[in-house]
């Protein structure tokens, strides 16, 4: 909790909100970003706890989406978007520019707003990601494959189809995949980016239970537009709004008793 | 209201009788345009049709006299009494040099759309796109003077004496890089090729590579994947159709580029094992003997070019099965 505390002395960070006994896995501090001249980000602190779920809430353009791109560096693509602060991994700064962004991406894996199969096999598109940094045999392997897509609740739909295009299944399926395939790799966070807006209900129910049995394996960081959603699946959650950190807390709390009063007028669907 | 009622039924009345006339205008049009669309499409199959039976009947004679022995015959004396002519060294010269242009092209092409595409500082992407552009924009003929004057030389007094003293004594390797370097060689006219259909190659990879989303490269990236693997494994395999088309169009050009391959290749009907040898091409064989040539001949250089024509249209059927097995291969 060491740099909980840092957080605590920054000159606008909040108090530290998450339970002591947790460890912080993910600390965010004093974070501005920039896409060119427009700053979205302004003065962000927070603390991502192991092995919880944090969601992030707030209208659109409030910079969440912009937040978690942070947390695997993917804004790195795209040249003119930089960013100011620090956010310490299990205490090491991943905003180094030394870092290597290919394990730091193995360790903090993603999965989009549209389902990304890859134009491969269902099998390929898990093997894919594993063989990137494990030599493993044939049988070996096909365990492998076989754990992640249980893991991502897809096995019993796939088993014998493995060898069929990953584009070829439903909407709701490569979400799944593409939650197996992040899975595979064994990375320790997980970073959801409205995994569910583009799927019916019935996905949304199976992915937001297998977000729930992630937890107990990955920290997970959560995007999302539905309120419910975040109330339903989240341990935590933080309120933002124009670039800002309004509120951030235990998900219940944040929910019955927001302190702030943008807060309260969003959840309760006054603007959003 | 009244006025404006009865002026309305009155509208309406003289507007019905127009509106029949008006449909049945549009329907003329649309039947113009249907037939116009029509003609258009059959007269590319007609003009097609018309080529393949003029290039059977001129090159009949020629079909009669030597029949398949045309295909095997290395000869093409069309002075001898009788002429003996054989299609075997211009077919040979042909696929070679549109072979190494391809081995040449492709990897160099699909490497510069890459960089364009995947790593190029913005600022630097138009002016080395345009310069792509305008290298597919400069006459054949240019490239002809160009491969004759500066490039053959070059090739023939530094890279040609390497590659030979480099493989000398080397079974296989030695043939294919030996004998005395030459202006003029089938090595030279395959780098002029090479250069020539770079441009058709890398412009539509980087027009396909762009259709790839970003959401797909970054979920590459997001399982750790370097530009490398995304490009190798993503990227390419989501564009692999278009990739393989611009391959395509460069080899049907490469095949029956005529100018520029004329100037350089020496038109030797000799065939010989070594790359940096003279030889000829079916197209250049043709430029260069039509304007003097008659009877058996003249048959025998409309043959070539039939078998130039039924040689194209095996790539692109070769093409579109490579495209069938890669597609089962992805698991579709």
């Amino acid at each position: 909790m060491t740099h909980g505390s840092v957080a605590a002395s920054g000159s606008a960070a909040p108090p530290p909100v998450i339970d002591p006994v947790i460890p912080v896995k993910i600390d965010a501090l004093n974070l501005n970003f920039y896409y060119g001249q427009h700053h979205a980000l302004k003065n962000v602190n927070l603390s991502i706890a192991g092995n919880r779920v944090t969601a992030f809430i707030g209208p659109s353009g409030c910079g969440k989406s912009t937040l978690l791109r942070i947390f695997n560096r993917m804004y790195d693509l795209y040249p003119g978007q930089r960013v100011e602060g620090r956010v310490l991994l299990d205490d090491a700064n991943i905003l180094d520019p030394k870092l290597d962004l290919n394990l730091l991406r193995a360790r903090v894996g993603m999965v989009f707003q549209k389902p990304t199969p890859f134009p491969m096999t269902i099998y390929d598109n898990i093997a894919f990601g594993i063989r990137l940094y494990e030599r493993l045999p044939k049988s070996e392997m096909d365990d492998r494959v076989e754990k992640a897509l249980r893991d991502g609740a897809l096995w019993n739909e796939v088993k014998d189809k493995l060898n069929a295009s990953g584009l070829s299944l439903s909407g709701g399926q490569q979400q799944r995949l593409c939650i197996a395939r992040t899975v595979a790799v064994r990375p320790e966070v997980i970073l959801f980016d409205e995994p569910c807006s583009a799927l019916d209900p019935i996905s949304t129910a199976k992915i937001e239970e297998l977000i729930d049995e992630l937890k107990r394996h990955y920290t997970i960081a959560i995007v999302t537009h539905n309120m419910q959603q975040a109330a339903r699946v989240s341990d935590y959650t933080a309120f933002m709004y124009l670039g800002e950190m309004i509120e951030f807390g235990p998900t219940n709390k944040l929910f019955t008793s927001p302190l702030d009063r943008r807060t309260q007028d969003y959840i309760t669907g006054r603007f959003g | 209201m009244t006025e404006i009622a009865l002026h309305g039924s009155a509208v309406e009345s003289a507007d019905r009788y127009d509106r029949t006339r008006a449909l049945n205008a549009f329907r003329f049009g649309d039947r113009a345009f249907y037939w116009t669309t029509r003609i258009s499409a059959m007269l590319v199959l007609m003009l097609l049709g018309g080529i393949i039976i003029s290039l059977v009947v001129g090159s009949w004679p020629a079909i009669v006299e030597y029949g398949s022995g045309f295909l095997t015959t290395q000869r093409w004396a069309p002075s001898a009494e009788p002429p003996v002519l054989g299609a075997l060294s211009p077919v040979y010269g042909t696929v070679l040099t549109s072979v190494i242009a391809m081995m040449i092209a492709v990897p160099v092409g699909i490497g510069i759309a890459v960089f364009l595409t995947e790593l190029c500082p913005l600022w630097a992407r138009r002016p080395i796109g345009m310069a792509i552009e305008l290298l597919a924009g400069i006459p054949s003929i240019i490239y002809g003077m160009w491969g004759f004057f500066i490039l053959g030389p070059i090739l023939a007094n530094t890279v040609q004496p390497f590659f030979i003293d480099l493989f000398e004594g080397v079974p296989v390797l030695g043939a294919i890089f030996g004998g005395p370097p030459s202006y003029l060689s089938l090595f030279n006219a395959s780098l002029i090729l090479g250069i020539m259909v770079l441009p058709f190659i890398t412009a539509i990879s980087r027009d396909v590579f762009a259709t790839v989303p970003p959401v797909l490269k970054e979920a590459a990236y997001g399982v750790g994947c370097t530009t490398w693997e995304v490009v190798w494994h993503v990227v390419l395999p989501y564009t692999r159709v278009g990739v393989i088309g611009g391959a395509m169009l460069a080899l049907g050009r490469a095949l029956g580029e005529t100018m520029a391959v004329t100037f350089i290749i020496g038109n030797s009907f000799r065939i010989s094992p070594s790359i940096f040898a003279p030889g000829t091409t079916i197209s250049a064989a043709i430029a260069s003997e039509f304007a003097e040539s008659d009877g058996l001949h003249q048959s025998s250089l409309m043959l070539l070019g039939l078998l130039l024509f039924v040689l194209t249209f095996f790539v692109l059927a070769a093409a579109r099965l490579l495209l069938l097995r890669l597609e089962k291969k992805a698991g579709k």
